[in-house]
């Protein structure tokens, strides 16, 4: 069956049974290994990709359902941010797992990294808020990892969602230095 | 995974003229489970595309139709007002990327977890009928307490389902010959001699949409699951409650529980003794009690006993506003 998806912006057509897994059309013809096998049965998450701009687990996905639908997989990340230059083709975001040891072993990682993405794309594009902690860990509730603890990859998507927001500095000082409120933000503006 | 057919159907009547398939919707079941080659249907109807998505939840009354995604139905405002127990049992229900894809149909129509049935090497009745219940004797921890024997013991899985059935929620069923409404309650039928016949749906019957009445009652609903995770996890036990008050008095109720029953269990018992009795923590706690009537407990779940009783006073008492 030939079906025709946009992946990472571009678009691709792939012929396949019906029933591949959105997965393995990834990995196999359109080349993209940064999307991960773990359970293959939608406990662990390291699948997941955007879907229409939604977090799906990839190996639960058939390609049949993927027609006339848009792909995103970590390695659209960097590509789709406009700052990425600066972090050497990393978005934000994966900068962020960087510097705060969000990452171990990896394999959770993409995974983790596209949830983060929804995450993101709705509290701070969209609504221009930080999402709370609660908001961080049921984003990633569904995306198991082994290695890290969990602690960091909050602290990576809490630091992410800090740099991303359009803020003004005025409103930066107020929410991240509480003290400058006290002493009159004017001196520290 | 064995070969079948796929044809993608655009329309309702085109779905189902389809008598002989197998309805194919967010496929978070469908493609697991033949993966696991635990289901091998020989043709596929995919009815994702078809225009059967609405949700509405005005105070007076709940229609949601089949193919509205468990995401877009727990985020609805309206849901969440009106019918809280809905909203509380699906964002509690598996992980943001399933409910991306999962329609609440395919919630209602999903399997059991019961690891026997998850896997082809060992017996079960529900899968191949006559092979046995490796449960029963086995290893059960995660088992039913109610509504079980000798040849399955399985749960029913959907917290939705229960949060349904606190709700008297009908299903409108649609078939090549008409639609019919059927409470989802007698929707569901109990193992007994034919684990594998799991509902009253007809072949190339198709759900269309769920139904419930709106009122003070669902108003007052909440859904409290307890498991072994604080998320992403089947139910060890789950209640869904529904509470109408008045002066004090506790005027009518409707009390379902998950993870316990090879259905989605109403505790009748429990809620005929709360009626007109006053909204106080000692009503609820009597009232739980006899929420375990009928319990038949196996060698590895009986602490699911004090759980369920427990998780009944504590939806109750946080409904109830005591503590
Ligand atoms: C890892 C994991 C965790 C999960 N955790 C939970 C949980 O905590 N709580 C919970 O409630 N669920 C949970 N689920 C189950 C999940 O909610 C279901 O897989 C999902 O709702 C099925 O919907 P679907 O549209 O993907 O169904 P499909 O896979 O497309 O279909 C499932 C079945 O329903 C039938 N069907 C689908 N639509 C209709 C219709 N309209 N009429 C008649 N038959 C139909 C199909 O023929 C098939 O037999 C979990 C699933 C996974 C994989
Ligand atoms: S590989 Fe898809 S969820 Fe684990
Ligand atoms: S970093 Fe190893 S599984 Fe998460």
């Amino acid at each position: 069956m030939i079906v025709r998806l946009e992946v990472n912006g571009e678009r691709r057509l792939v012929d396949l049974p019906p029933l591949t897994r959105l997965l393995d059309a990834l990995r196999g013809p359109l080349g993209l290994t940064g999307t991960k096998e773990g359970c293959g049965e939608g406990e662990c998450g390291s699948c997941t990709v955007l879907l229409d701009g939604d977090p799906v687990n990839a190996c639960l996905v058939a390609t049949a359902q993927c027609e006339g639908r848009s792909v995103t997989t970590v390695e659209g990340l960097g590509a789709l941010d406009g700052r990425a230059r600066e972090t050497g083709g990393l978005s934000l975001l994966q900068a962020a797992f960087v510097t705060e040891g969000g990452a171990q072993c990896g394999i959770c990682t993409p995974g983790m990294l596209i949830a983060a993405e929804a995450l993101l794309r709705e509290t701070v594009d969209g609504a221009n808020r930080k999402p709370t902690d609660t908001e961080i860990r049921e984003a990633v509730a569904g995306n198991i990892c082994r290695c890290t603890g969990y602690q960091r990859i909050v602290d990576s998507i809490a630091q992410a969602a800090a740099l991303r927001r359009r803020v003004s500095p005025a409103d930066w000082v107020r929410e991240n230095l509480p003290f400058a409120k006290a002493e009159g933000t004017r001196g520290l503006l | 995974m064995k070969l079948f057919t796929y044809d993608a159907v655009s329309s309702l009547p085109a779905a189902l003229a389809a008598r002989r398939g197998t309805f194919f919707a967010g496929g978070t079941t469908l493609v697991d489970l033949m993966k696991l080659e635990v289901l091998t249907p020989e043709r596929l109807v995919d009815i994702g595309s078809l225009p059967l998505t609405k949700i509405e939840a005005t105070p007076a009354r709940l229609r949601i139709e089949a193919l509205a995604r468990m995401a877009d139905v727990a985020a609805s405002h309206d849901v969440l007002r009106n019918y809280p127990v809905v909203a509380q049992a699906l964002l509690r229900s598996a992980s943001p990327q399933i409910r991306n894809m999962a329609t609440i149909g395919g919630n209602l129509m999903q399997r059991t977890r019961c690891s026997y049935f998850r896997s082809v090497a060992e017996p079960c009745n529900k899968r191949v009928p006559g092979s046995g219940c490796g449960a029963f004797e086995g290893d059960n921890r995660s088992h039913a307490l109610f509504g079980g024997g000798p040849a399955c013991v399985a749960t029913h899985a959907s917290d939705l389902a229960v949060a349904l059935v606190a709700l008297d929620a009908t299903l409108t069923l649609t078939s090549a010959k008409g639609s019919r409404d059927v409470p989802l309650a007698e929707f569901y039928l109990l193992p007994g001699s034919s684990p594998s016949t799991e509902n009253v749906l007809a072949p190339g019957e198709l759900i269309t949409a769920v139904n419930a009445t709106g009122g003070p009652r669902a108003a007052r609903s909440l859904y409290v699951k307890v498991r072994d995770r604080a998320s992403f996890e089947f139910a060890l036990v789950s209640v869904a409650a529904a509470l109408a008050l008045e002066g004090g008095m506790v005027k009518d109720v409707r009390l379902a529980a998950g993870g316990v029953g090879t259905k989605p269990w109403r505790l009748a018992a429990a809620e005929s003794a709360l009626r007109g009795q006053p909204a106080t923590l000692a009503a609820f706690e009597g009232a739980a009690k006899r929420s375990l009537e009928g319990a038949m407990p196996l060698s590895g779940n009986g602490f699911k006993t004090s759980l369920l009783e427990r998780t009944v006073v504590k939806t109750l008492a946080r409904l109830g506003g005591v503590s």
